[in-house]
């Protein structure tokens, strides 16, 4: 796919991580500890999937980030920018697309795309703004009343609205909820645009499918606390469960007591033997399982392997630490 | 400096005026034609001269005063609560704009406005009732001052308000009852000597009396006074927006 080409070369200040949190902590009015010393570091380009449980941190974080709520203790620097005291460097390459469907509903989409731009000190450049209109599919609705637009179409404005400026760092805070599966495939597809152009992007969300499909690194958090960032193959590969199918010729009242050594489970009424594996263990125990089934005489018309998904991988991870 | 953001901010903000002609604009005009018919010619053509001005031409300033100070506060302190009700000013938060180029961009469209409309008003004032300016410099000068004053003060409120019901309550209860014991409709010297000391206390007095010593050259209390007391309560403004920003009150958790 051809890489957006009106984003802003990065222009890489060092080499260094492009977002590094150290030490945050947050503690609102109410008592309520938030965030529990985070430290992250978001590397240069990539596209980042914060994954956790509602409540977990994931907007307070990204809100601290981009500047919308203070925080208690730490440090955050975008690109080698502190974001507090240095914040105009810092905010002008952040774009921010919030969870909630925020918008002027009497404005015109080119009207509040005008202002985004305008608010982060950006020259007018309306070349700019088409193009971002144009790929978001809005040049057409580029006169119409915000108001007037369905949900997916305010979703895309909020994008529209935060790729305005020409952030090198985009959030994109749960960018799919209450999204149909066309536009959400849509979205996924500009995010690896985005990223091909060399915009990191940093992403949080309860599917756990969108995670597997777009991030290159994954970090959970679970009340406050990050409690894994793993390259999201390494970590698929890593806590990764593997099952091998097989389709039994004649059907089985019980696993053979010859086969208890093995971790077996019947199912589809006795048609299917399923073995459990850790893939990263030297021995599957693949190759003795299926011998050991001749032996027992027990025949299979097909056989076949599935990995366990992230969403399995999530909840063990999350139910483990409770 | 942001310049960018503080015209976008401005441009918006003068937009929505231009969007909402009506109330912007109409509105205020119409309720005050309405005060120069019923005051103005209806009855003050049965009322003495005050301080040697005709009745309708000595409410001009007041009425002008009145207008501004409920608009400047309406404009600007429903410019930055809509933000806050509608969830939009996660932009402004997340934006590298400072509080200083904020307050210019908000209060600085209300009190634009409220300028457009205090000339509006005095034009149509002129429909109604002869008068004549005697310091327009002065007046000019007054007409700004009040505007960014009351405009600032209602930046305060908008961000104070956390719902409809409160951002209506200040204008309605405190505003709109200071301005009509202000002086608008008569000279505070016609009220009894214990009233008089009262209204001292309010801070209206002081606008519409040098507001109309710009117009007549004659006040209730010294221009000089006028003018410090306006300063004063612009200041006050100012350090409660300051502080404001600098501790994040109501806008930033």
């Amino acid at each position: 796919m051809k890489p957006l080409d009106y984003v802003q070369n990065p222009r890489p200040n060092g080499n260094g991580p492009i977002i590094s949190v150290s030490g945050l902590t947050k503690a609102y009015a109410s008592g309520f500890q938030a965030l529990k010393g985070i430290d992250l570091e978001i590397r240069r380009g990539e596209i980042f999937a914060l994954l956790g449980p509602n409540g977990a941190g994931k907007t307070t974080l990204i809100s601290i980030i981009c500047g919308i709520v203070n925080p208690s203790t730490g440090t955050i620097l975008a690109d080698g920018h502190d974001i507090v005291r240095d914040y105009r460097a810092a905010r002008s390459i952040i774009g921010l697309v919030p969870q909630e469907l925020n918008t002027d509903a009497f404005e015109t989409v080119w009207d509040t795309v005008k202002f985004s731009r305008g608010l982060f000190g950006c020259k007018a450049n309306p070349a700019h703004l088409e193009r971002v209109l144009r790929d978001l599919s809005l040049w057409e609705k580029r006169d119409s009343k915000i108001m007037t637009l369905s949900g997916g179409m305010k979703r895309r404005v909020m994008i529209a609205k935060a790729l305005s400026h020409e952030p090198r760092i985009l959030f994109l805070d749960e960018p799919t909820a209450g999204v149909d599966v066309e536009l959400r495939r849509d979205m996924w597809g500009m995010v690896q645009r985005l990223r091909e152009s060399g915009v990191t992007i940093i992403l949080t969300t309860h599917y756990i499918e969108e995670a597997e499909e777009m991030a290159d690194r994954i970090g959970v958090i679970r009340k406050g606390e990050i409690i894994l960032v793993e390259d999201k193959n390494v970590l698929m590969e890593k806590l990764g469960k593997k099952q091998l199918t097989l389709h039994l010729q004649n059907p089985l009242a019980a696993v053979p007591a010859g086969l208890s050594g093995y971790n077996l489970q019947l199912s589809g009424d006795g048609q299917e033997l399923v073995y459990t594996f850790d893939a990263k263990s030297e021995q599957t125990g693949i190759a003795d399982l299926l011998r050991r089934l001749g032996e027992n005489g027990i025949d299979f018309t097909d056989l076949q392997t599935s990995q366990s998904s992230l969403e399995e991988i999530f909840v063990n991870l999350v139910s483990e630490r409770t | 400096m942001n310049i960018y953001a503080i015209k976008a901010i401005y441009k918006f903000e003068m937009a929505r005026a231009w969007r909402t002609l009506m109330q912007s604009i109409a509105s205020p005009v119409l309720s005050t034609s309405l005060y120069f018919i019923v005051f103005g010619s209806a009855i003050g053509s049965r009322m003495a001269n005050v301080d040697g001005v005709s009745y309708g031409a000595f409410i001009v300033p007041g009425l002008i005063m009145l207008s501004i100070l409920t608009e400047s506060i309406s404009n600007a302190s429903f410019g930055i609560y809509f933000p806050k009700y509608t969830g939009t000013i996660y932009e402004l938060l997340s934006a590298p704009i400072s509080a200083f180029e904020t307050v210019i961009g908000y209060v600085g469209a209300a009190a634009s406005k409220s300028m457009i409309l205090g000339a509006i008003i005095l034009v149509t004032a002129r429909l109604f009732v002869d008068f004549s300016i005697a310091h327009p410099v002065w007046m000019v000068a007054f007409l700004i001052l009040t505007s960014i004053t009351f405009s600032l003060f209602g930046f305060i409120i908008g961000i104070w308000a956390d719902s409809f019901q409160k951002l209506q309550v200040v204008p309605l209860m405190i505003v709109t009852p200071l301005a009509f014991l202000g002086g608008s409709f008569y000279s505070i010297n016609m009220l009894p000597p214990f009233w008089q000391t009262i209204a001292l206390f309010n801070p209206v007095v002081y606008l519409v009396s040098g507001f109309r010593w710009s117009f007549y050259g004659v006040a209730d209390v010294g221009v000089g006074l006028s003018l410090s007391m306006t300063l004063l309560f612009m200041l006050l403004c100012l350090a409660a927006v300051w502080w404001i920003f600098r501790t994040g009150w109501k806008i930033k958790t």
